[in-house]
């Protein structure tokens, strides 16, 4: 609902000239909380408007109490206001540009983020450069061969088990009900609406049943060194899995984020190898899980995640990043996703208990923590899977 | 022109026994004046539900509650046809002479229309205040729905029409953040983080709320509540398990915490939900906190 216009003419009217600066200001302000990632639209603006036109704003704690309600729209938001607010009205300049510690700019500028169906691999490597900071030394530039290490046998045998999965895991009973011909549930206002062309009498009977969607599998793959022994073979896996549903998204992790779905879908796999070889420089490399799942968090969750995506980790947990990073990132993934599933080549071992503090750190936020260094390991969560 | 008056709000959520502050206050007379939804969010147990139930009293008028869960549908939440007596009528018209359209006519007519919530709270005369408790339940094609009538206030019914509403509700969301709400939602809100409650806004609550308590034992429930908040527990007990352990305390006839041990033990399942918490919760933390609340 707009806000009602005779608040914003009564501002303007009464408090010419000194309303007319407070007016400015005020719009300058909304202006600097949207380049701080704030949520505020011509509509807030509008509000913050009407609010100031009600008050003396002199009172800088009722200015305050008010914008915050108008402009906040999440608990970071909340959590940043004071510092937004205090540098704003009190290192008093309009011209002063600001920008908050610690914080992003919404859902990326123009041409900042790469679209991730874009074709080539020029893209994906210009969004690389960006998010890569101080890389680590052990950024190994050379592509990782993936020809080696496993037997055509082999091969085939992960590309069958993956469509196995796929295949179950494509529906998932929601608990909404639609309307069909037959079913469990009696569904009253049709058969009502149908008895009408007998007069009255419920000849004709509607159902309700319970109506599958498809679920939706994100997967993140980390290419990291500790993993180099695995991460040839669950990439053939991955590859199963997204040419088999039609809603999958694959990413690998290692000193950053790379989405690798397009890729993945490329029918050529001689082609596909050779991008995947350009896109996977770097692999190999010390991993930055928790910022990479941050980085996820920020650029592709909003589109690539609903409530009924599982998301699908296949990492050992070894984070070169702080502990305390991947706590939060993986809460914030927990609230996004519907189910996460941590697979961990490293389970299998004799003796392994999870003690990486990355890993540690993850655990509270996974639904299922299970091996993944065999065949037969991978073909033991089919159960799980058809549960969800 | 009507202004934003949040200090008389404030008074008179005081005065049904809500103790909110200036922030909370605020964001509620914002709400009214902006004629826009406020979501409030918090951990469970800070008093998230009441804000609603305060306001609804405040402003004498109807609270409407509108509890969300998974598979919440439009026949739950908007309006649903009294399909008895819908055929109980045909049963009574059968020996008339009307044709199927005019039947059909009769009998999707308001009478015949039982109102849920969202349909409820928009055609009273006086607006009420509708709460959509744990919004973050519901699912997402619920929550696009919402949106939609929370812009407009008109729902449509496609036997009967489009419904306007008579009266705008002031509408108070809450979640617990169990699942990400849509930026839609947020943005068509406005926001509050309800926090737990400070020392002395929680002894203001306890006054409120138990009356025949005494100074001394209020103060010293509530410090050992607070200083048990910063241990790790499962569940951290909220507002109302403080207020269900003053009034056990009281109606024990306790004047202060420490007066029996024991006996304060015993009753310490008001504030400890969980049996891996009344474990980690031993009789010696227990006398350590009570020491520090004396």
């Amino acid at each position: 609902m707009s806000p009602d216009a005779s608040g914003l003419q009564g501002f303007r009217d009464d408090r010419e000239p000194d309303g007319r600066r407070i007016h400015r200001k005020l719009l300058a302000f909304a202006r600097q909380a949207r380049d701080n990632g704030f949520p505020v639209g011509v509509e807030e603006s509008l509000d913050a408007l009407t609010f100031a036109g009600d008050f003396d704003l002199l009172d800088r704690a009722e200015l305050r109490r008010g914008l915050r309600a108008i402009f906040c729209a999440s608990t970071t938001d909340w959590e940043r206001f004071d510092d937004l607010f205090d540098s704003f009205w009190f290192y008093d300049s309009e011209r002063t540009i600001l920008k908050v510690s610690g914080t992003l700019p919404r859902s990326g500028g123009e041409g900042e983020v790469p679209s991730p169906a874009a074709h080539g691999s020029g893209g994906e490597d210009a969004g690389a450069e960006e998010t890569l900071g101080g890389a680590s030394a052990a950024e190994r530039l050379a592509g990782t061969d993936f020809r080696h290490l496993e037997t055509a046998q082999d091969l085939e045998a992960v590309y069958t088990l993956a469509e196995r999965l796929a295949r179950r895991l494509r529906w998932r009973l929601s608990r909404r009900q639609r309307i069909r011909r037959r079913g469990r549930r009696v569904d009253l206002r049709n058969t009502i609406h149908r008895s009408l062309r007998h007069g009255g009498t419920p000849l004709d009977l509607a159902y309700r049943r319970r109506h599958p969607r498809p679920i939706k599998l994100v997967m993140m793959l980390d290419a990291s060194g500790s993993m180099s022994l695995y991460s040839s073979f669950f990439i053939r896996f991955i590859r199963g899995l997204v040419e088999n549903l039609a809603q999958a998204e694959a990413f690998v992790i290692h000193t950053r984020l790379v989405h690798i779905s397009a890729v993945l879908r490329e029918r050529d796999l001689e082609k596909a190898v050779d991008r995947m070889n350009i896109l996977s420089a770097g692999w190999g490399g010390g991993t930055r899980l928790g910022e990479s799942l941050r980085s996820f968090n920020d650029n592709y969750a909003k589109q690539v995640l609903n409530g009924r995506s599982v998301v699908m980790i296949l990492s050992d947990g070894y984070d070169t990043g702080p502990a305390e990073l991947m706590a939060g990132e993986m809460a914030r993934l927990r609230r996004r996703a519907r189910r996460i599933i941590w697979l961990n080549p490293m389970i299998g071992w004799q003796g392994y208990e999870p003690v990486a503090q990355g890993m540690a750190a993850a655990l509270p936020h996974v639904d299922l923590f299970a091996p993944a260094h065999t065949l037969d390991s991978l073909a033991a969560l089919e159960p799980h899977l058809a549960k969800l | 022109m009507q202004t934003v008056n949040w200090r008389d709000l404030k008074d008179r959520l005081s005065e049904t026994g809500y103790v909110a502050d200036p922030e909370l206050a605020m964001a509620l007379a914002l709400m009214q004046r902006l004629q826009r939804p406020l979501l409030i969010e918090g951990e469970a147990g800070v008093g998230k539900t009441d804000v609603a139930k305060a306001l609804a009293q405040a402003l004498e008028t109807d609270l409407i509650r509108l509890q969300c869960y998974e598979g919440l549908d439009a026949n739950a939440a908007v309006y649903e046809w009294n399909y008895q007596r819908q055929l109980l009528a045909i049963k009574v018209w059968e020996g008339e002479t009307l044709t199927a359209d005019q039947k059909e006519e009769h009998v999707f007519q308001e009478k015949f229309l039982l109102k849920r919530p969202l349909l409820d709270a928009i055609s009273r005369a006086r607006p009420p205040v509708l709460l959509i408790d744990e919004i973050d339940r519901a699912d997402e094609e619920f929550e696009a729905y919402l949106l939609e009538v929370l812009s407009d206030f008109q729902i449509s019914i496609p036997e009967m029409g489009t419904i306007t509403a008579t009266s705008v509700p002031q509408v108070v969301l809450t979640s617990n953040s169990t699942r990400e709400l849509s930026d839609a939602l947020r943005r068509r809100c406005l926001y509050h983080w309800l926090d737990y409650p400070s020392e002395a806004k929680e002894l203001a609550i306890v006054d409120a709320r138990v009356p025949d308590i005494e100074d001394q034992l209020a103060g010293q429930i509530v410090r050992f509540v607070q200083a048990l908040r910063r241990e790790d527990l499962d569940k951290t007990p909220g507002i109302a398990e403080t207020l269900d352990w003053a009034r056990a305390l009281t109606g024990l006839g306790a004047r202060r915490i420490d007066e029996d041990l024991e006996e304060m033990r015993q009753t310490l399942m008001c504030l400890l939900k969980t049996r891996s918490d009344r474990g980690r919760i031993t009789p010696e933390v227990v006398d350590r906190l009570a020491a520090k609340a004396l």
